[in-house]
């Protein structure tokens, strides 16, 4: 299949280890793909602060450039989520409309596109260590993204999964984290507490942006505790 | 920013730093969902019953012209004097002439938001009557000359030794740790005011159109009294509480209870059809239920989040909400907290001055996933924010975010951009956390990652040198 791959700005300029381990996955099942040049954001920052019309100036040309696509991967399920839930809202009476709803259609979420378009779970992984799995917010509740990471998480040796108690937010929001850093910062250290209670060595998520925010506080706190994308431990062998 | 915004952020700031009080709700929301959830367990199929109940909600609340006027002509044939008030103002100045008329000096209330949202017994203090709460947690936060916490729990924010505290600074009663000693002493109180009260004044949970009833969901027992004992009794409620149907009580008493406290139901539910009848050996001699708009009409012409209306006050949003068990109630400063108060109080109390609470968000959901009739809660958070920047755009961020399309519409500069970013990080250890530091918001509490050495649009170009 030939698979367009959408890597979201922050994952390109900080994480590009979770695009890398994805490309090697794709191309290992066989699959080939294209990182459209053109394509950096999927506008969503704009979106969220209440800026529509900066959002759609981003988002036109991601319609744009996925047009001709045969299915898109994306490697967040936030950014996901823009393009799949948002982007039909965003264009809603508009002459892309049915464009956005068109590119909903056909974008899926990395683990999703595995486990539900491609059925698979099994990729012959290795990564021994205890984690903990973070469900992402967009991925779970926009997407509906819970059992196929747990899928294919199962599926890699080595590796043993414990559940965290709840299931809440890591605090992140994108700009939230900058606007209200104070109520970020503290929902995200009840979420590291969480974590930590399991006796997990990581925290494990398909969400970048959620990690980042996890990491960020781990690491202030000195925690041996580590995050790490769901794709690069897949990648693993 | 708005002075409600910058009070916000400093009580945000206050309660996020305070570990006491991070243990307490979190500990205190953790039983409850673990209740709420044994309780949610006995319903045949949860999802159904969300989905019935959202249907007659909608149905309700897009046939306001059918249901009130129904609701309204039933109460009246028998005997019930209602009243529509189209603000606050108007809502008190009814209540007060109402117990001139009846030449009242004391009042007993139960639970009710409404006379929270119209600061009621402010007023009724200042034209020098004697107003005393009957439930418990509203008892002991008027006491404490604070506003409730939560919408169904509103002392959940103390401990024991603090309601002793106030009781005996108050009451003069003995300290005790004791819960069934802290209520008698309530209710030794309470029970005097019901027998003292010229009037009885009561919120409302449903109101159904098809019977002309007001239903009244508590477990203390004294919403009844407050209701039973007084001569007068007087019903305030929101013009949005409508159910079209007497059956329809059927599911939603106990979606109510379930999502409100985890109890499949609460121990009393009693509905109130009018004043005591010919032949009737109890009940208020008169009866007055005041109708309230205050701004609701107007989100009901918002087709977009017209079904923030659906909200029966369960609470359950609060409850979920990491924002709300971060900061608490009261750091919010208005009537409705958590989710459905940050999407109804621009509604109610003005945007521009309440939009912080729609940003303070991480649009998580979990509102939306609890919510048991189906309001698109976070949603509703972004609907606001996009208002607001349409309405006011904050110049700066509108430049900000102009500039963002711009770049990243242009994957040259785009490209450009990381490359300084890679460079200008060098010098971030200089300004990291200090006043100087562009990402001080971010680096005071964590670690910020860096510019990868390769990104991954480097990566590919690298591995195709076609393109």
């Amino acid at each position: 299949m030939k698979v367009t791959l959408f890597i979201p700005c922050f994952v390109d300029l900080m994480f590009p280890k979770v695009g890398i381990s994805i490309v090697q996955i794709l191309e290992r099942l066989g699959h080939s793909i294209e990182c459209p040049r053109q394509i950096t954001c999927c506008g969503q920052p704009a979106y969220n602060s209440g800026y529509w019309d900066e959002a759609r100036g981003v988002a036109r040309k991601v319609l744009q450039s996925l047009e001709a696509a045969e299915v898109v991967v994306i490697a967040s399920g936030s950014c996901g989520a823009m393009l799949k839930v948002f982007y039909p809202e965003l264009f809603t009476g508009t002459a892309q409309a049915d464009a956005a709803l068109r590119l909903a259609g056909k974008v899926y979420e990395f683990s999703d596109f595995l486990v539900t378009k491609l059925g698979i779970t099994e990729l012959g992984a290795r990564f021994e260590a205890k984690v903990t799995f973070h469900d992402g917010c967009h991925g779970l509740r926009e997407l509906g993204t819970y059992d196929q990471p747990r899928k294919l998480l199962g599926k890699v040796r080595g590796l043993t999964l414990v559940e965290m108690q709840e299931k809440t937010c890591c605090g992140f929001g994108g700009t939230f984290a900058a606007k209200f850093p104070m109520i970020s910062t503290a929902m995200g250290e009840v979420r590291c507490a969480v974590a930590k209670a399991t006796g997990a060595e990581y925290i494990v998520s398909n969400d970048s942006s959620c990690l980042m925010h996890l990491q960020g506080l781990l690491d202030r706190q000195r925690s041996p505790l580590k995050t790490i994308h769901l794709a690069e431990v897949l990648a693993q062998s | 920013m708005s002075t409600a915004s910058s009070e916000f952020k400093i009580q945000a700031r206050r309660l996020t730093a305070d570990l006491h009080h991070r243990q307490v709700i979190q500990t205190a929301l953790g039983k409850y969902e673990v209740v709420r959830d044994k309780t949610k367990g006995a319903f045949q199929d949860w999802s159904a019953a969300r989905q019935a109940a959202a249907e007659i909600k909608w149905e309700a609340i897009n046939h306001l012209d059918k249901y009130l006027p129904q609701f309204v002509e039933r109460l009246e044939a028998r005997g019930t004097k209602v009243h529509w008030a189209s603000t606050g103002t108007q809502a008190r100045e009814i209540i007060l002439a109402i117990l001139e008329q009846k030449k009242a000096k004391c009042i007993v209330k139960s639970k009710a938001m409404t006379s929270e949202e119209i600061h009621l017994n402010e007023a009724l203090a200042r034209a020098g009557y004697e107003v005393v709460e009957s439930d418990l947690g509203e008892f002991i936060v008027q006491l404490r000359q604070e506003a409730p916490y939560h919408i169904v729990f509103p002392a959940m924010h103390l401990a024991r030794g603090e309601i002793s505290e106030v009781f005996t600074r108050e009451l003069g009663s003995a300290p005790t740790q004791n819960p069934e000693d802290l209520t008698l002493i309530a209710r030794r109180v309470l029970r005097q005011k019901y027998l003292a009260a010229d009037v009885g004044f009561t919120g409302a949970n449903f109101a159904v159109a098809e019977t002309g009833m007001i239903s009244i969901t508590e477990n203390e027992g004294n919403a009844r009294l407050t209701a039973a004992l007084p001569k007068t009794m007087v019903t305030l409620l929101g013009l949005e509480k409508i159910l079209p149907r007497l059956e329809d009580l059927a599911l939603f008493l106990p979606m109510l209870s379930t999502m409100g406290t985890g109890q499949p139901l609460t121990c009393y539910n009693s509905l109130y059809s009018g004043p005591r009848q010919l032949g009737e050996p109890d009940g208020p001699e008169e009866y007055h239920v005041i109708l309230l708009d205050n701004r609701r009409t107007e989100l009901l012409a918002d087709a977009e989040q017209r079904d923030a209306l659906h909200c029966i006050r369960c609470g359950a949003c609060l409850n979920v909400c990491p924002i709300f068990r971060n900061v608490g109630g009261h750091t919010y400063g208005t009537t409705y907290s958590g989710p459905i108060g940050s999407v109804l109080t621009p509604h109610l109390r003005g945007l521009q001055e309440w939009k912080h609470l729609s940003y303070a968000s991480s649009l998580c959901g979990a509102c939306t996933e609890t919510c048991p009739v189906k309001i698109n809660l976070h949603h509703h958070l972004l609907h606001n924010r996009r208002n607001a920047a349409r309405q006011r755009p904050a110049l700066g961020e509108k430049l900000a975010f102009r500039i963002f399309a711009l770049v990243m519409n242009h994957p040259r500069v785009y490209g450009l951009a990381a490359k300084a970013g890679r460079w200008l990080q060098k010098l971030h250890p200089l300004v990291k956390g200090g006043r100087l530091d562009p990402a001080r918001a971010w680096t005071q509490t964590r670690e910020l990652p860096p510019v990868a050495s390769q990104t991954f649009k480097e990566y590919w170009r690298a591995r195709q040198p076609g393109q």
